[in-house]
């Protein structure tokens, strides 16, 4: 056997799920794909002496739309949302980034929040709820409360949940009119961890002039890194080629990329810099395109 | 540690089984040991090779990165179901031999079951198509060459 003994219950409801989690804090798991926590078992990094699996639960996959936002439901697979042409539209920069998580057989499997509540500071869709604005539902056996995604990812790894808490809904705000968005990354193949990934959305005014910027990365450091303050000095201003360059240098000031056994330190500040221009050039001309 | 046991039935290939398995046994070792299906291979045991490969209800997915126990009253397909019941292999397996898309074939059922999987819903698949969907399965011997043209040739057959 790979993973150490556990035990295993498939919790019937949510709350089930959230009496068990309760009961047993920290001593047990919630298990949804299982693409980042059974690996993890397998090397016995990971121990958890109870897994309560939600794959059974109903009603905890799919997404609702309301007036002005879409609420993802944590246990919706990547590969749903890939599928969903109607979603993908909506959020064309999910879509952007959901063929660069993993692999087909992975997307079947993983969750989203799955892959939030995991908050690898590598992975793409942390980055892309904070460039999103997005928020988190999150339950409780006794509460419900709701995090900003800026204020949920806390560390490698680490989330603002309590250990009796579970992710129940991502809401996602619908993006504004006159809105581009671009997803970029360099990973050293298709499908492997970020080097560097860089999610940006930029919304015009009437004239053309930048009325919001929002600038996220993933890969270069113990969180996903909002780096929507560079683009500052570009608000009210055209996006013009030689704007779009200061941000990305400021933007390349701003972070502190930890260099990994595939990259230095440097060339990760390089690459985010050049990444992150060429996103932002592409979201302000698919403001005109609609993409 | 405290573990358990739980009593599950399966459908593999159609077939009903009904077993008593621990919590922690995973899929792919549950498939090789206790139903003696040894066709599906297991390579990394962490989710990167892909040789383990099956359909749960139709969708590829690794059997390494899911507990047997989860399998319950669903529907698994391995390597084992694809030939026809005469014998005469399913159009990739053969163009997998024409092509000469495997040489030690470690990683050969993984990949079939990928890629039955995507020419069920892509009957059309360009190269660039492919060549996607067989990222997730890694090969060592052939360089690749040779499966995209297995895949690209099983596809124009099965289209008629």
């Amino acid at each position: 056997m790979k993973p150490a003994p556990f035990k295993y219950i498939a919790a019937t409801s949510p709350e089930h799920a959230l009496a068990l989690k309760a009961q047993h804090g920290d001593d047990a798991k919630f298990l949804a794909g299982g693409q980042s926590l059974i690996p993890a078992m397998n090397f016995r990094l990971a121990r958890p002496a109870i897994l309560i699996d939600i794959n059974e639960i109903e009603g905890l996959a799919g997404t609702r739309s309301r007036a002005q936002a879409v609420g993802v439901g944590p246990l919706t697979r990547y590969r749903a949302l890939q599928r969903s042409e109607g979603f993908t539209q909506l959020f064309p920069l999910i879509g952007e980034a959901l063929p660069h998580i993993a692999h087909p057989q992975i997307r079947n499997r993983g969750t989203i929040g799955g892959n939030l509540s995991h908050a690898d500071p590598a992975s793409e869709l942390p980055a892309i709820a904070i460039a999103l604005r997005a928020r988190f539902r999150v339950r409780s056996a006794k509460r419900e409360r709701s995090i900003e995604a800026s204020e949920f990812f806390r560390g490698a790894l680490t989330t603002d949940l309590q250990p009796d808490e579970m992710l129940v809904e991502v809401e996602l705000p619908a993006p504004k009119p006159r809105s581009g968005s671009c997803f970029m990354e360099i990973a050293r193949r298709r499908g492997d961890f970020a080097i560097v990934g860089v999610a940006a959305t930029v919304t015009l005014g009437e004239r053309d002039q930048c009325a919001e910027v929002r600038l996220s990365l993933c890969g270069v450091g113990e969180t996903p890194v909002d780096a929507s303050s560079a683009a500052d000095g570009l608000i009210g201003q055209a996006p013009s080629d030689q704007a779009i360059r200061e941000v990305a240098a400021s933007l390349q000031g701003l972070i502190e990329p930890g260099g990994n056994v595939h990259a230095t330190a440097d060339y990760q500040r390089h690459i985010a810099g050049v990444l992150a221009e060429r996103a932002l050039q592409t979201a302000c001309q698919r403001v005109h395109d609609g993409h | 540690m405290d573990t358990d046991q739980h009593d599950i039935t399966v459908s593999v290939n159609g077939v009903r089984y009904t077993r008593r398995v621990e919590s922690r046994m995973l899929l792919s070792d549950f498939l090789r040991h206790d139903l003696a299906l040894a066709g599906t291979h297991v390579g990394c045991e962490h989710g990167v090779c892909g040789a383990c490969t099956v359909l749960l209800d139709g969708q590829p997915v690794r059997s390494c990165l899911m507990l047997a126990v989860q399998a319950k009253g669903h529907e698994i397909s391995t390597v084992e179901g694809l030939a026809s019941r005469d014998g005469a292999y399913h159009p990739l397996q053969q163009a997998m031999h024409d092509h000469h898309g495997l040489q030690c074939g470690y990683c050969t059922p993984g990949i079939l079951m990928t890629m039955t999987a995507f020419l069920d819903e892509n009957t059309s698949p360009s190269e660039d198509e492919i060549r996607e969907a067989l990222s997730g399965n890694l090969c060592r011997c052939t360089g690749y060459q040779n499966i995209v043209d297995a895949v690209m040739s099983a596809a124009m057959r099965m289209r008629g």
